[in-house]
C-alpha cells in the first residue's frame, strides 16, 4: 500500500513537471498525446502484470504483438485472396471478425506457452525466450516480410479511437474498461486469490486443492490475449505493421511497467492500479526527458535507470522496515 | 560437571537484562542467561516464549533494545552475525543454510576459501580437502569432502554446519531444534558429537521441544516463559515434569487426551486396496473406521509421507483402489480428495501448508474459497467471520486476522493449517507430523482437537516420528518399512519396542 502511494506520488510529480515544462496553451494537447500512449502501453502492462503475479514471466510478448498484428492484416488482406485462388470462393473478412481471429490467436499462443511451462515443466524463461524467436519468425514469414497496405481497412476505427469521449482519449477509456475487468478478477474473485496464492507459494496452493497448472495456463493466456489486444490497437493506431520489428522489446517495457507498478518478479504481489501507474510512468518519463532536451536515443537508458532506482529504493525500504 | 569448573574463571558468556520489543510484542524482558565453558545448556520454553529472539540476539541477527552481553567477563557488542562469528558464537538454524550444489569442503570454507598463487587467488583444493577431512573425522562424518551437500542426509548436512562452525573456531554453538528432522540414529550420533565437543571445552546452547533429549543431554536447563526467565534446573533436578511445570507455569495433568469410544466396529471410512505409487512396491491395504485414530509409524524415508500424498492426490497413484464410505474414489488431484472429505495437514507447514507472507484470514480460507464465493466473487464478510471464528475455536494467538502468518509462532502456525481444513467437515484427516517443532501447550491443544474430531465420527491417520505421541494417541498403529506396510499393532499390544521392531524391518511382512 505504501509502495502504491509512493509511485502514485511520483506519477503526479511527473505530470506536474511535464505541465511545468509546457506552454499553457499546449497543456491539453500534451496530456492528450501522453494519454493515448498510456492507453496503449497499459494494455501490455496489465497482461504482463497478471502473469507476474502468478510467478510467471513472458519474454515473448513483443513477438506475439508482431505476429498478432501480421495475422490481423493477413486475415483481412490475404485470406480472401487465398480463398479465391484455391477454393474459388469469394469471401470478405470484416474487421470485427478479423479482430476476433487475432484474439483467438493470442489465446492459442498463451495456451501453448502455458502448457509448455506446466505439463512439460520447462522453465518459463526458456519457454518464452524460445517463443520470442519462434513467433517473430512466423510473423516475418506469414506475409513475406512485407509492410501491408492496411490503412483503408481500419480508417474508420482509427479515427474513432484517435478521438475522445468527455475530453479523455478513447484509448484511456478502453484501458479503463479492461483494467476494471481485471481488477474485479484479481481482487474480488476467488480466481484472483488463486493467482496470488500460486505466486506466493505454489506448493501450498497445490496442497490446498487449487488446480495450479490450470490457473498458470490461464495466466499465460491472459498475457498473450492482452498482447493480441495491443496488436489490434497498434494496427488501428499506426495503420501499418513492420513484421520484422513491430513489437520489438515490448516484453521488456511491459515487464518494466508491471514491476515499476509494484509487481514482484518473485510472484504473489501486485495490483491493477499499480500496473496502470507503472505504465504511465513508463510513458511520461521519456516524454519529460525529451522536453528537457535529452536526446530521445537515450530513452531506454532513462527507463532502465528509473526501474533500477525503484528496485534499489524498494529493497532499501524493505530492509529498513525489517530491523 | 559444574563443580569441576575453576570458580575463578569467568563464565564463557553472560547476558543480563536483555530486552527486545517488536511492533506490538514484547519479546524479551530483562532476561538473563549464563553459560560456562564446556557446558551444554538447554533453553526451553513454549513457542513465543522468546527463545529464538534471545538466540538471535546472541548470534548478532538482532540487536537488543537493552542489556549487556559479556564474553569471558568482558562486555562485548554483538551488532551483526559477523561480530558474533569473530567472537566465536555461531547459530545453527533449524533450517540449514548450506549451498547444496557445492561439496562438503566448499561449504565448510564458503566465503573464506584458502588460495594460492598470490594475486591469481587459485583455490587451494588440497588444503581445503585436508582441513575439511580433519574436522569431519572429529565429527564422525564419514564421507569424501568432495561429496555434494545435496546428496547428504539431513543429519550429515547438520554435521557439515557444525564442521563449518568448528573451522571458524567457534566456542559457543547455538543449535536451534537440531533434531527436528533427524532420525533416531542420527540423533544419537549428534549427541555423541556434542558430548565430544563439550569435552573439548566448546559450549553448546541447545534449544529443543523434545524434553526427553533435553533430559539426556543438558547439564543445565534455562526455562523462558512469556519473554522472561521462568526458572533454572541443575543437572540433578532435570526431569520432564519439572521442565513442563516451569514452561507452562502450572502442572499439565492430561497431556495426551484420548478418550476412546466403545470401539463398536462400523463400516470403514476409508478402504485402500493394493495402493502403489511406485511400481516396485507391494500394494498397501488399509482400513480406518469412523472415530479411529490410526498412527503411521516408521523411519524417515519409509514412505509414510508418500502414502499420505498419494491418498491426497499430490502424488500419482500407480495402482490400487481407494473407497471413501464404501464409494470408490478416483483421486487424480487434491481437489478429488478434498471433495470426498479427505484432507491433509502436510509435514512441512512452512513450505506446503501455509503462505507465510499472507494473512491468517487468507490462509484459513484458502481451501474453501469456492464455498466462500458466489459466481466466483469472494464474499469477504463471510471470509472474515470464518477466520475470526476459527481463531477463537482453535485459540490461535494473533492480534487480528490480518496478521501475516509468518509472524506467528510455530504452534499457532500449525493451528492455522488445522483451521484451514477443520472449517470444513473431514471424513478422513491425515496429519503428517502434526506437532513437530511446536510447544507443549499447543501440542496438548492439538491432541484435544484430534480427540474431539474422532468423537464426531471422522477417521484420523496420523504420521508421527514421536513414539511417545504415537503411544499416547493411537487406537492402532501401522508401521511402514521401505515403502511397504510392515505390520499393524493394536492398542493392547502397543509398545515402543514393538514399533521399532517392525520399523527396522524385523517383522514378518503383511
Amino acid at each position: 500500500m505504501k509502495k502504491l502511494i509512493g509511485i502514485f506520488g511520483f506519477m503526479l510529480f511527473l505530470v506536474f513537471l511535464i505541465l511545468e515544462a509546457t506552454d499553457r496553451e499546449r497543456w491539453g494537447d500534451n496530456l492528450f498525446n501522453n494519454g493515448q500512449r498510456i492507453g496503449l502501453a497499459g494494455i501490455l502492462c496489465i497482461g504482463a502484470g497478471l502473469l507476474i503475479i502468478t510467478g510467471g514471466v513472458d519474454l515473448s510478448i513483443g513477438s506475439v504483438v508482431g505476429l498478432c498484428a501480421v495475422i490481423f492484416c493477413w486475415l483481412i488482406l490475404d485470406l480472401p485472396v487465398l480463398a479465391q485462388k484455391h477454393l474459388g470462393m469469394d469471401i470478405y473478412v470484416p474487421v470485427p471478425l478479423a479482430i476476433l481471429g487475432v484474439l483467438l490467436s493470442g489465446i492459442v499462443i498463451g495456451i501453448v506457452n502455458g502448457v509448455m511451462v506446466t505439463y512439460l515443466r520447462v522453465q518459463p524463461f526458456v519457454v518464452t525466450l524460445c517463443g520470442l524467436f519462434i513467433y517473430r519468425g512466423l510473423a516475418r514469414s506469414l506475409r513475406g516480410d512485407n509492410v501491408p497496405a492496411i490503412r483503408e481497412h481500419v480508417e474508420d476505427l482509427s479515427s474513432f479511437f484517435k478521438g475522445d469521449f468527455l475530453a479523455v482519449p478513447t484509448y484511456i477509456w478502453l484501458l479503463l474498461v479492461l483494467a476494471s475487468l481485471v481488477t474485479v478478477f484479481l481482487h474480488m474473485t476467488k480466481y484472483g486469490r488463486y493467482f496470488f496464492a500460486i505466486g506466493s507459494n505454489e506448493r501450498a496452493a497445490r496442497f490446498s486443492g487449487i488446480n495450479v497448472d490450470l490457473y498458470k495456463i490461464l495466466a499465460y493466456v491472459f498475457c498473450s490475449l492482452f498482447a493480441a489486444i495491443y496488436a489490434v490497437m497498434y494496427v488501428i493506431h499506426y495503420n501499418t505493421v513492420q513484421p520484422s520489428n513491430t513489437g520489438n522489446f515490448l516484453e521488456l517495457y511491459a515487464i518494466a511497467g508491471a514491476v515499476l507498478g509494484g509487481c514482484s518478479l518473485r510472484g504473489g504481489e501486485g495490483t491493477t492500479v499499480g500496473m496502470l501507474i507503472g505504465a504511465s510512468i513508463l510513458v511520461m518519463l521519456p516524454t519529460l526527458a525529451n522536453m528537457w532536451g535529452v536526446r530521445d536515443t537515450l530513452e531506454p537508458t532513462i527507463i532502465g535507470g528509473a526501474l533500477l532506482a525503484c528496485a534499489v529504493l524498494d529493497e532499501f525500504l524493505r530492509s529498513r522496515s525489517k530491523t | 560437571m559444574l563443580q569441576q569448573i575453576d570458580v575463578r574463571m569467568p563464565p564463557l558468556l553472560t547476558a543480563t537484562g536483555i530486552c527486545k520489543a517488536f511492533p506490538g510484542v514484547r519479546a524479551l524482558e530483562n532476561v538473563r542467561l549464563q553459560i560456562e565453558s564446556g557446558e551444554i545448556l538447554a533453553v526451553v520454553g513454549e513457542n513465543g516464549a522468546g527463545k529464538s529472539t534471545l538466540m538471535k540476539i546472541l548470534a548478532g541477527v538482532y540487536t537488543p533494545d537493552a542489556g549487556v552481553i559479556e564474553l569471558d567477563g568482558r562486555p562485548v557488542a554483538i551488532r551483526s552475525v559477523k561480530d558474533a562469528g569473530r567472537l566465536g558464537v555461531t547459530l545453527i538454524h533449524q533450517e540449514l543454510n548450506l549451498a547444496g550444489h557445492l561439496d562438503i569442503a566448499g561449504n565448510i570454507f564458503l566465503g573464506r576459501e584458502p588460495t594460492w598463487g598470490g594475486p591469481l587467488r587459485l583455490l587451494d583444493r588440497g588444503f581445503m580437502d585436508d582441513a575439511a577431512s580433519a574436522i569431519m573425522r572429529r565429527l564422525g562424518l564419514l564421507a569424501s569432502p568432495r561429496r555434494l551437500v545435496q546428496d547428504l542426509s539431513i543429519g550429515q548436512q547438520q554435521l557439515v554446519e557444525i564442521a563449518r562452525a568448528l573451522s571458524l573456531k567457534s566456542r559457543l554453538l547455538i543449535l536451534d531444534e537440531p533434531t527436528s528432522s533427524l532420525t533416531d540414529s542420527e540423533t544419537t550420533l549428534l549427541f555423541t558429537v556434542l558430548s565430544e565437543l563439550k569435552a573439548d571445552g566448546i559450549s553448546i546452547l541447545y534449544i529443543s521441544h523434545r524434553l526427553k533429549e533435553v533430559e539426556s543431554i543438558a547439564d543445565r536447563v534455562t526455562v523462558l516463559r512469556d519473554g522472561r526467565n521462568a526458572g533454572e534446573l541443575q543437572r540433578h533436578e532435570i526431569n520432564h515434569n519439572g521442565i513442563v511445570q516451569l514452561m507452562v507455569g502450572r502442572e499439565v495433568k492430561q497431556f495426551y487426551q484420548r478418550s476412546r469410544g466403545d470401539g463398536a466396529r462400523q463400516a470403514a471410512v476409508i478402504s485402500v486396496r493394493g495402493l502403489r505409487w511406485e511400481k516396485s512396491q507391494r500394494g498397501i491395504d488399509l482400513d480406518i473406521a469412523p472415530g479411529e485414530i490410526v498412527s503411521l509409524a516408521g523411519l524417515m524415508g519409509a514412505g509414510r509421507t508418500e502414502l499420505a500424498e498419494t491418498l491426497f492426490g499430490i502424488r500419482k497413484m500407480a495402482a490400487g483402489t481407494v473407497a471413501i464410505d464404501g464409494k470408490l474414489l478416483r483421486i487424480r488431484r487434491p481437489k478429488d480428495a478434498i471433495n470426498a472429505g479427505v484432507f491433509l495437514v502436510p509435514e512441512d507447514r512452512r513450505v506446503d501448508g501455509l503462505i507465510l507472507s499472507d494473512s491468517v484470514k487468507h490462509n484459513t480460507s484458502l481451501a474453501s474459497l469456492s464455498l466462500l464465493s458466489r459466481f466466483g466473487i469472494m464474499q469477504r464478510s463471510r471470509e472474515e467471520t470464518l477466520a475470526s471464528a476459527m481463531c477463537e475455536r482453535f485459540n490461535i494467538r494473533t492480534p487480528t486476522t490480518a496478521q501475516m502468518v509468518g509472524n506467528l509462532s510455530g504452534g499457532n502456525q500449525q493451528k492455522v493449517v488445522l483451521a484451514k481444513w477443520l472449517s470444513r467437515t473431514p471424513r478422513l484427516l491425515i496429519l503428517d507430523e502434526p506437532t513437530r517443532g511446536i510447544d507443549v501447550g499447543a501440542k496438548s491443544e492439538i491432541y484435544a482437537l484430534m480427540d474431539a474430531l474422532a468423537h464426531s465420527g471422522a477417521a484420523i491417520l496420523m504420521i508421527s516420528s514421536d513414539l511417545e505421541e504415537i503411544l499416547g494417541m493411537s487406537d492402532r498403529v501401522l508401521v511402514m518399512h521401505q515403502g511397504n506396510l510392515a505390520g499393524s499393532i493394536d492398542r493392547e499390544a502397543l509398545s515402543e519396542e514393538a514399533i521399532m521392531h517392525l520399523a527396522t524391518g524385523g517383522g514378518a511382512h503383511l
